[in-house]
């Protein structure tokens, strides 16, 4: 995974709450691999009309967001259903930050299993922020390692997961890091057959 | 020596420590791993790094999302959908999983089949790469929806990273009146707290009122919790779990274990980070006037006046805009098109029974859709002739599957048509692109067949 150190970059204000991963990823097209790629699909009966054309007044949509690399979004960004294609759909548009005064507790972890940041901050500094990047340049930097986002003169500290921060900064993988503990793993299946026997499912797998 | 009183969350946490980290991320064990149609970038992961499934035993498949609820195998929509389907059954088969596919007796959806066939229990851990997996915390068992990379990640190792969340219990004195279901206390609770208002939580339900619902009730409660923003909803086992365990398939001997499932209550001094206390008499039947499952309201109620609501005018007039409503009419007042009866949140056998109940006798006045949550309830419900009363009222009576609460399988709600759903999402385009939902309650859900319009199931004469 590649690490997020500092990112500085175009920050549109998406300015609406309640965006669900419905919303970011219709079902209808999650039956691709992940292979072919998201990008189109994001936030998809958002952005488009019925026709599918892009609609001219959303924000995503309009020449001066183009190349965005950060959102700032609306209250509970991300909630809802646990599709991980939500946040494919996000990083293969190019996002690698989303900012909202909340998000939906399963986006964040899938988010950071792609090495995408999601950071809270409270509403008002969400607000104060949308309207730096409108009234400026629109460019925000995201410091990780200094856990602040700078706009301008404007400073704001943020907090994570120190977890989620070192996963994210070293483009650390779950996967690569368990296998180093399989001999705990190992050891708690032996111990566990023997004081939770009733655990095992008693109809055995028959393939 | 007195020990330091513990959570029922704790005490299944504690158990399933593999590894604590200093900096408090904690490697888990995973009793139960589902997988259904939606895993496959899991199984793509897995494949990619030329691993294999560490536990077949513990994991298994269900077909459910885009199964079709007509016609079997022949009644699969397109091509697309097809592949889907045949592309879990060829993981199920190559990784040697149990998979309760389509023409499987016991296929059904996810969160009805997993419970039905005993391999939900008491103090387990149980994930699944779909959110409404907090319906399995019914049973006392720590359960969560999981993203793509955690289903290759439990594939590969039978093991989740996961941190202690801050937990929460919900307390529910008195009891739920007639005409009010585990439905209406989900919906209450989460217009009360907000649809993220829960996030990084674990929530505990407790009290007379949870200890009253059956486990139909309970897992329509757990299942809302996600709804909340919550990590896990549970409720502590007691002899209703026990006995709805007893004789199941996959169960263990349930009296050689029910001492050791009861001790899982929480302790009297246990401490939460957040306690909220209601009263069960306060919750009237609901239903929702918005697209987020917090923008819900007592059916006596109003749709509201973004006007009254500084701050929120704008979002809430764009949610008035698509769900076509005006501000301030009555809730009774709305009409609708249709209604759908099913979800993993409301098509168990006691939400046909309660449907039922306020149908029999009756006629529909829109068209609707009833889709039992497995074929062991399908089964349940013919035997007591639910499946007459559904379609002599006008409804349609399908097969199982997740069908019309997830618009991926060919049953879907048309733009612009506004559908009374015993359903858990009132998401924009959730039903189908365009499609206005109203959440609500079995019962709540065939007083509006009747009617035509939203309705207070409690107002019907002669209600069954």
């Amino acid at each position: 995974m590649t690490p997020f150190t500092t990112l500085t970059a175009l920050a549109c204000p998406l300015d609406i709450d309640n965006i669900d991963t419905d919303q970011l990823i219709p079902a209808r097209f999650m039956k691709r691999p992940r292979s072919q790629g998201y990008g189109d699909v994001l936030l998809y009966d958002l952005r488009r009309d019925e026709a599918g054309a892009l609609r001219p007044d959303f924000p995503l949509n309009q020449p001066h967001w183009q190349g965005a690399q950060i959102l700032i979004a609306g209250r509970n960004f991300g909630g809802g259903s646990s599709r991980e294609a939500a946040v494919y759909a996000l990083a293969d548009h190019g996002i690698r930050c989303v900012i909202a005064p909340s998000l939906g507790d399963i986006f964040k972890g899938n988010a950071v299993n792609n090495g995408l940041l999601p950071l809270t901050l409270p509403e008002a500094d969400c607000r104060r922020l949308a309207a730096l990047v409108v009234q400026g340049d629109g460019r925000v930097t995201v410091d990780l390692a200094a856990r602040q986002l700078r706009c301008g003169t404007a400073v704001f500290d943020f907090d994570i997961d120190p977890v989620w921060r070192m996963k994210l900064l070293n483009g650390w993988d779950d996967i690569g890091l368990t296998a180093s503990h399989a001999g705990a793993i190992a050891a708690f299946q032996e111990r566990d057959a023997v004081l939770r026997p009733w655990a095992q499912p008693r109809l055995q797998s028959k393939g | 020596m007195t020990e330091a009183p513990l959570t029922l969350f704790e005490k299944v946490w504690n158990r399933h420590v593999v590894v604590a980290r200093e900096d408090g991320a904690c490697l888990l064990w995973i009793d139960r791993h589902f997988v259904h149609e939606g895993s496959f970038h899991g199984f793509d992961a897995l494949r990619a790094r030329g691993g294999r499934v560490a536990r077949p035993d513990l994991t298994f498949g269900i077909a459910d999302h885009y199964v079709p609820t007509r016609g079997g195998e022949a009644g699969i929509a397109d091509a697309e959908i097809a592949r889907m389907i045949t592309q879990l059954r060829g993981n199920a088969r190559e990784h040697g999983l149990r998979h309760f596919d389509l023409a499987d007796p016991g296929q059904g959806i996810v969160h009805v089949v997993g419970p039905e066939q005993g391999l939900i229990l008491p103090g387990t851990t149980v994930v699944c790469g779909d959110s409404h997996t907090t319906t399995n915390g019914a049973f006392g068992a720590i359960a969560f929806g999981i993203g793509a990379s955690e289903v290759a990640h439990v594939l590969m190792t039978q093991t989740l990273w996961q941190r202690p969340p801050r937990l929460m219990r919900i307390t529910v004195r008195g009891r739920l009146g007639a005409g009010v279901s585990a439905k209406d206390l989900a919906l209450h609770i989460i217009a009360t707290v907000g649809s993220n208002g829960a996030a990084g939580f674990a929530v505990e339900y407790a009290g007379p009122a949870i200890g009253a619902l059956s486990m139909e009730g309970r897992m329509t409660l757990c299942n809302m919790t996600i709804e909340a923003g919550a990590r896990s909803g549970m409720v502590a086992p007691d002899a209703v779990t026990v006995e709805f365990l007893r004789g199941r398939p996959y169960a263990p001997d349930v009296d050689a274990v029910a001492a050791e499932w009861l001790a899982l209550a929480t302790d009297a001094g246990a401490h939460f980070a957040r306690e909220l206390h209601l009263d069960a008499a306060e919750v009237a039947p609901m239903v929702t006037w918005g697209t987020a499952p917090e923008e819900a309201a007592p059916i006596g109620g109003l749709v509201p006046d973004p006007a009254d609501m500084p701050g929120r005018a704008a979002h809430v007039q764009a949610v008035l805009d698509y769900m076509g409503l005006l501000p301030g009419m009555a809730l009774q007042d709305i009409t609708i098109d249709q209604v759908f009866i099913g979800s993993c949140t409301n098509s168990r056998i006691e939400d046909l029974r309660a449907a039922a109940a306020v149908l029999a006798g009756r006629r529909a006045r829109v068209p609707g859709l009833v889709s039992p949550g497995s074929m062991q309830v399908k089964a349940q419900a013919e035997a007591e002739g639910l499946d007459r009363i559904f379609t002599e009222a006008g409804l349609e009576w399908a097969g199982s599957g997740c069908s019309m609460c997830v618009a991926m399988n060919g049953d879907r709600v048309a733009a612009g048509r506004r559908c009374a759903s015993t359903t858990n999402r009132n998401f924009r385009g959730r039903q189908g692109a365009g499609a206005r939902t109203h959440l609500m309650s079995p019962a709540m859900v065939a007083a509006a067949a009747v009617t035509g319009h939203l309705t207070d199931v409690r107002m019907l004469e002669g209600r069954g």
